[in-house]
């Protein structure tokens, strides 16, 4: 008799899990790495981990990369642990949020000194590099290790003697405004991320990943496991038929109507609009944007899930871009349609956060050829990933056209590691894999 | 033979025979080497390149009768030194490249590929690389050759050296001048030669009898001497490219099929305006890139310039101007002449004309 | 490329010549920069052909290799090349200003001026590098009578200077060496592309065409007209030859020499590379014509006075007895630099933008920055014991700047200084509303002049102005096990091996 995947991912989970604080509490290795590809609980592990240092008598350290990612924790672990005394430090310029006020077990200050007895002291690595004459801590959790760039870690890593690494390794990569070819190659180049560089020195670090996704359905994870986690592929921790989503007001027939008839039943849809070269802001692309979300809301969507059944309501929606202009065209739409509520932000802001239903304009959309930016991997995986229930992607059709007259001339780095997945072959899976969900429509 | 597999013959000998007549029926074909695979990848959305390319026509004699040939040219001191440096790797039986390979404590075998023609050579190569492989040792291929099908037509591919390891997997060698210095070489050259090494690694699969590596030995002069280094370079990304860029060549079909009956691009036929007109007949995708590249560079440049296509400005300019595709087009938008308010693009160019203006205006 | 940019170049294709990118100069020019335009060999990659090297226009000085494969004959070459260029570089070492202390350092000396190499284009500042990684770590005679094959005297130390000013030119708005094609292209917009730009001749075509041709139709010249005898009339600016060149003439030419090895045979060669670099010399002083006509930007001294800064440490160093640069970064090292040029890249395009309109211009484009009149100004202050100012200032703009809530914004202050604002909202379409949260004195009162006041003209930026340093890296026996520890030899390069082929 088969076990429900529900169970076989729970228990993979927490055998991974187990198997992480292990390596992290009584392991011999100075780090440990841990993989947590979209919604696999990687806010959950690192709280856990703190509470179980803590638990075995040690304090610790705990690096963030955002203001935001440190408040967020720092919430988190307050919350699941009133006890524990934690310090938030911060810059003077960067005040924490009010939220933390909430929590009488967080000290806040500019000065790490004052939060010396403190069993979990949390910063950014901003905030941290600045951080001199203190004991050094034996303990650190590193966050979102992966968007940490190699200098970030250089000036952070004398704070401690061991620490446990986090990150996503499918999303955007650190980089520099600057050129930084000349160390291209060597293992301490300043410019990769932090992880590339730590693994390059330690080779023997174990390495672990979180198995599942708890936010993917089922319909996505398996896409987004393979088109962009090659190394960790993962899985959903729902099964088809877990989660759905109901519209209460029938179809218009409208191509918006469809698409989210389309996407309702499959998890996907593609609103594909016809070919034509467009300036970024594509006006009929964001009119067909905004005209989804309201549709969206005005249809009544109901979402079901081991969570419970909650109304689509304003917040549980967001819509992805490439570019600020094209969030902020997509905003002033919205509004124009009297939409409120709705999160509209690029890739880099959207990094971390879940929604039930995403609506995404697609980075290569109405463009006459592709660029690197645009081919990026990191940025079509946030966008295609924060969704629990359904993703919609809004389209000009000519995108496979494009990928296949792209021209491959890239320089070669010796001695630089080739990095999967490419950013061409996932563009092209999920294309193709949109495909199968297309709804056209002329504006 | 069954007559879905006859059609395809016909179909094969078809499209030779019709590539044949577009190149010129007494002009020999230009070889089709790694390289110019390679250069496949190097702007896929150009029918007209991909078409001579197929033909074999030879693009800088097009361009000289066109009247705007090419500057390329190899300097004889170029050449002498790829050569030395080839030379001096392989002297002394190998001694070098075998270091290089870490093979230098084992004896390694140099099967003798010399055969009459190039099929002779091929099946050489097939026959060495087999026993080779059985044999379980080391084994060095002195510029084997190998057989691709392009577009109906075979291309004879020449690797500088294919390594075969005692445990029977193989190794493409590339022997290039250009340095290693500090363990870093110039991106762009590396770039070329993974392309070219992964159109050699590709021939090397379709054999069928053994499986080449996906990391290729680069071999290049150390430094500032002559002694050689080597470096593995992982190719598997430009064998994906490869791989997708060959399967694409079906189309040569389709685009030799759209031109009008008597389309010719042999020099010696046409005069200058019928050939003017045969390359008209088969779109371009231009870019200030294709000047390294491509020997009909300039004329397609200059055509280009003639209708003020925007490309003519960089590659790159296209794609925030939408719909605007000529520099006329672009003037007339930012001077508010012509286009649609409600276009983005027209709209930026307008502010852009203004701001321009007002900064000028403050000197 | 920007659009702002995409449309400067329609512009000038519609005009037959290049359009102004920028209304100052944005790099320093010395009064005496030395010009160099390098020739190398097809052959080895490296191996100098020849150079025209000087500091006065009318007198540049040639250096020729007649065989680029003969060691000694290239040690020749390196001997003259430092004797040309080290002593122009020494001659600014000796005249220097006091810096005052500061909280960060003591009281120390920067040289009041400081050297300025010119080459033709970016593949000549390669070749800088090149140079200078090939001769720093070669021995001479005198510190090492067993080594093999000694280069003469002052060559290593000529190898450590190009390499300290190969290195510097990677920092962003520094002007120690510059290529020739980067300024005029950092000037001006040409009705090409960007990589054709990158050929000197074809470039300056565009700038400033002879009489009676168009920019297009000279730069068609520049780049592929041919005389009679089949070379190009204007020769490549370097460092790479023209093949046809070296095929026919050059070629024979040096067989000719190896046969006879004769002053004749030689003086044939010496006429042959000049009538290639003599073009090239002559285009590189025209561009220095025309950039001195640009009036220099307000930023550029300060950026200067940094370079001053760079040459001054390095001729410590020198003069120290230090050893020449190591050949890799080690993981401290490379972090610093990273730093140093993001912070660089920041100052300078603040720098280049608050100096020049047309720059400005572009970030307003791109919504970085916005400008336009002050309607309203509205008292207000601080909470908490002693209120301080903090003025809301409403600014009618027609620029669509990306403004977030409680963004931060900047304005230049006359006299250097920058005022910091906050973003307080729309007060209706094109009204931003600019809380100021400093630069108005101490009181509570703001310092008169310190805030704008209606009818005013203002320009906020989204970018800051002068960027502080991040914070200090470990020192490298303090670098962390994540990035490999402290590296493994502390002591100096060694020299490369010497081998019988050595190109370089």
């Amino acid at each position: 008799m088969t076990t429900a995947p529900g169970t076989a991912a729970s228990e993979a989970a927490s055998t991974a899990t187990a198997r992480i604080l292990h390596d992290t509490l009584h392991g011999t290795a100075r780090g440990v790495v841990v993989d947590s590809p979209p919604g696999a609980g990687k806010s959950t592990l690192v709280v856990r981990a703190a509470q179980e240092l803590v638990a075995a008598g040690e304090s610790l350290m705990v690096v963030a990369q955002t203001n935001a990612q440190v408040d967020d924790l720092a919430d988190r672990l307050a919350t699941a642990d009133p006890g524990l005394p934690i310090g938030r430090l911060h810059g003077s310029d960067s005040p924490p949020d009010p939220l933390l006020d909430g929590h009488p077990s967080i000290l806040k200050s500019t000065k790490a000194a004052d939060l010396a007895g403190q069993k979990v002291v949390i910063a950014t690595a901003a905030k941290w590099a600045y951080v001199k004459d203190v004991e050094r801590w034996r303990h650190a959790i590193v966050d979102e290790a992966y968007q940490m760039r190699s200098d970030s870690l250089l000036q952070v890593a004398g704070l401690f003697e061991r620490a446990l690494f986090v990150g996503d390794p499918g999303q955007l990569d650190p980089f520099s405004v600057v050129g930084a070819d000349q160390w291209a190659g060597l293992s301490y180049d300043p410019s990769a991320s932090a992880v590339v560089t730590l693994l390059a020195h330690n080779p023997g670090l174990p390495q672990h990943r979180l198995p599942v996704s708890w936010r993917l359905p089922a319909s996505a994870a398996p896409l987004i496991s393979d088109a962009f986690y090659p190394y960790t592929p993962f899985r959903s921790g729902t099964d088809h038929g877990d989660r759905r989503l109901t519209f209460g007001v029938p179809c218009d027939g409208t191509g918006p109507d469809r698409v989210l008839d389309e996407a309702a039943a499959s998890g996907w849809g593609l609103l594909e609009l016809p070919a034509r070269h467009t300036p970024r802001t594509d006006p009929e692309a964001v009119r067909a944007i905004a005209l989804v979300v309201r549709r969206l809301l005005d249809r009544g969507g109901v979402a079901v899930s081991e969570r419970g059944t909650s109304p689509l309501t304003p917040d549980r929606i967001a819509v992805g871009t490439a570019h600020r202009d094209q969030a902020a065209a997509v905003r002033a739409a919205l509004a124009a349609l009297g939409v409120t509520g709705v999160a509209v932000d690029t890739a880099n802001r959207l990094q971390g956060r879940e929604f039930d239903v995403t609506v995404v304009l697609h980075p290569l959309s109405g463009r006459p050829d592709a660029t690197a930016f645009h081919l990026e991997t990191g940025r079509l995986c946030v966008l295609a990933s924060r969704h629990r229930h359904a993703c919609i992607v809004v389209c000009r059709a000519g995108v496979a056209e494009l990928l296949d007259e792209h021209p491959s001339t890239e320089p070669v780095q010796l001695g630089v590691t080739v990095k999967f997945p490419d950013g061409w072959e996932a563009n092209h899976a999920v294309l193709g894999r949109l495909a199968e969900h297309r709804v056209r429509w002329a504006p | 033979m069954g007559d879905a597999t006859l059609s395809r013959v016909n179909d094969t000998r078809d499209l030779r025979e019709r590539l044949a007549v577009l190149r010129g029926p007494d002009v020999a074909p230009r070889a089709m080497d790694a390289r110019a695979l390679a250069a496949l990848a190097a702007n896929p959305g150009c029918r007209r390149r991909a078409l001579m390319d197929a033909a074999g026509v030879d693009k800088g004699a097009v361009a000289q009768a066109l009247g705007s040939p090419a500057p390329f040219g190899q300097s004889q001191f170029a050449f002498a030194r790829g050569h030395a440096f080839e030379a001096r790797v392989k002297a002394e039986g190998y001694a070098e490249l075998l270091r290089l390979l870490h093979a230098e404590q084992s004896e390694a075998a140099v099967p003798d590929l010399s055969a009459p023609g190039p099929e002779g050579r091929v099946a050489r190569t097939r026959i060495a690389l087999e026993e080779a492989t059985a044999a379980g040792r080391w084994a060095l291929l002195d510029h084997p050759l190998l057989k691709l099908d392009v577009a109906g037509s075979p291309a004879y591919l020449e690797p500088d050296a294919v390594a075969v390891r005692p445990d029977g997997s193989w190794m493409v060698v590339e022997v290039k001048s250009f340095p290693i210095l500090d363990g870093s070489a110039d991106s762009v050259k590396v770039g070329a030669a993974a392309r070219q090494a992964a159109v050699y690694v590709l021939a090397l699969e379709r054999l069928g009898v053994g499986q080449p590596s996906h990391e290729v030995l680069l071999v290049c002069p150390k430094d500032f001497s002559n002694l050689p280094t080597a470096q593995l370079v992982d190719v598997r990304k430009q064998l994906s490219v490869t791989r997708r860029q060959l399967a694409r060549l079906t189309r040569i079909e389709e685009i030799a099929a759209a031109l009008p009956d008597g389309t010719t691009f042999d020099p010696r036929q046409a005069d200058e305006g019928r050939l003017h007109e045969a390359v008209e007949s088969v779109p371009a995708a231009y870019a200030p890139e294709c000047l390294a590249t491509c020997e009909l560079a300039f004329h397609c440049r200059d055509r280009a310039r003639g209708c003020g296509a925007v490309e003519t400005l960089g590659r790159g300019v296209r794609g925030e101007l939408g719909s605007l595709t000529t520099v006329e087009q672009v003037l007339a938008a930012a001077l508010g002449e012509a286009g649609d308010p409600a276009d983005p693009a027209v709209d930026a160019l307008r502010r852009a004309a203004e701001l321009r203006a007002e900064a000028l205006q403050c000197r | 490329m920007s659009l702002i940019s995409t449309l400067a170049r329609a512009e000038a294709v519609a005009a037959g010549r290049a359009a102004p990118m920028a209304t100052v100069r944005h790099r320093h020019l010395a009064r005496q920069p030395m010009v160099l335009v390098p020739l190398t060999t097809a052959g080895e990659v490296g191996a100098p052909l020849g150079a025209l090297v000087g500091t006065v226009r009318e007198e540049p000085r040639l250096l020729v290799v007649p065989q680029p494969r003969d060691r000694d004959l290239r040690f020749a070459f390196l001997a003259e090349l430092a004797g040309a260029v080290l002593p122009y570089l020494e001659s600014y070492a000796d005249e220097v200003e006091i810096e005052p202390a500061t909280r960060a350092r003591e009281e120390a000396e920067v040289c009041a001026d400081a050297p300025q190499l010119i080459v033709p284009n970016s593949a000549a500042v390669a070749y800088v590098r090149l140079l200078g990684r090939s001769t720093r770590f070669r021995r001479t005679a005198e510190e090492d009578p067993d080594t093999p094959f000694p280069v003469p005297a002052r060559v290593p130390l000529l190898g450590r200077w190009l390499t300290h000013y190969g290195e510097r030119a990677r920092t962003p708005g520094s002007s120690l060496l510059l290529a020739m094609t980067d300024l005029l292209t950092r000037h001006w917009a040409t009705g090409q592309s960007n990589l054709e730009d990158q050929h000197l001749g074809a470039l300056l075509a565009w700038i400033d065409p002879p009489d009676g041709m168009t920019g297009p139709s000279a730069a068609r010249r520049a780049e592929s007209a041919r005389g009679a005898d089949g070379l190009l009339l204007c020769p490549p600016a370097g460092p790479a030859t023209d093949p046809a060149f070296d095929n026919t003439r050059l070629a024979p030419a040096m067989k000719r020499y190896d046969a006879a090895r004769d002053s004749a045979a030689e003086q044939a060669i010496r006429e042959l590379v000049a009538s290639q670099l003599r073009p090239t010399w002559d285009a590189v002083w025209h561009g220095l014509d025309l950039l001195d006509a640009l009036p220099s930007g307000g930023h550029v001294e300060e950026r200067w006075k940094r370079d001053r800064w760079s040459y001054t440490g390095h001729r410590d160093r020198v003069r120290a007895g230090e050893p020449p640069q190591p050949r890799r970064d080690d993981a401290i090292a490379a972090a610093a630099k990273l730093a140093g040029r993001e912070t660089a890249q920041v100052r300078l395009e603040a720098g280049e933008a608050l100096d020049d309109p047309l720059v400005m211009a572009g970030r307003r484009l791109a919504g970085e920055a916005f400008a336009g009149e002050v309607a309203e100004v509205e008292m207000a202050y601080s909470e908490g014991k002693i209120p301080k100012p903090r003025p809301l200032v409403t600014v009618l703009t027609g620029d669509r700047p990306h403004l977030d809530p409680d963004g931060k914004l900047f304005r230049a202050l006359p006299g250097g200084k920058t005022q910091g604002g906050v973003f307080a909202g729309w007060a209706g379409p094109g009204a931003a509303v600019v809380r100021l949260v400093n630069g108005m004195g101490r009181g509570r009162e703001p310092e008169p002049g310190s805030v704008p006041e209606k009818g005013d003209r203002v320009c906020w930026t989204l970018f800051e102005h002068a960027p502080r340093g991040g914070a200090e890296l470990p020192d490298p026996e303090d670098t962390p096990w994540t990035h490999g520890g402290p590296p493994a030899t502390a002591g100096a390069d060694g020299p490369d091996p010497v081998t019988p082929e050595d190109v370089l």
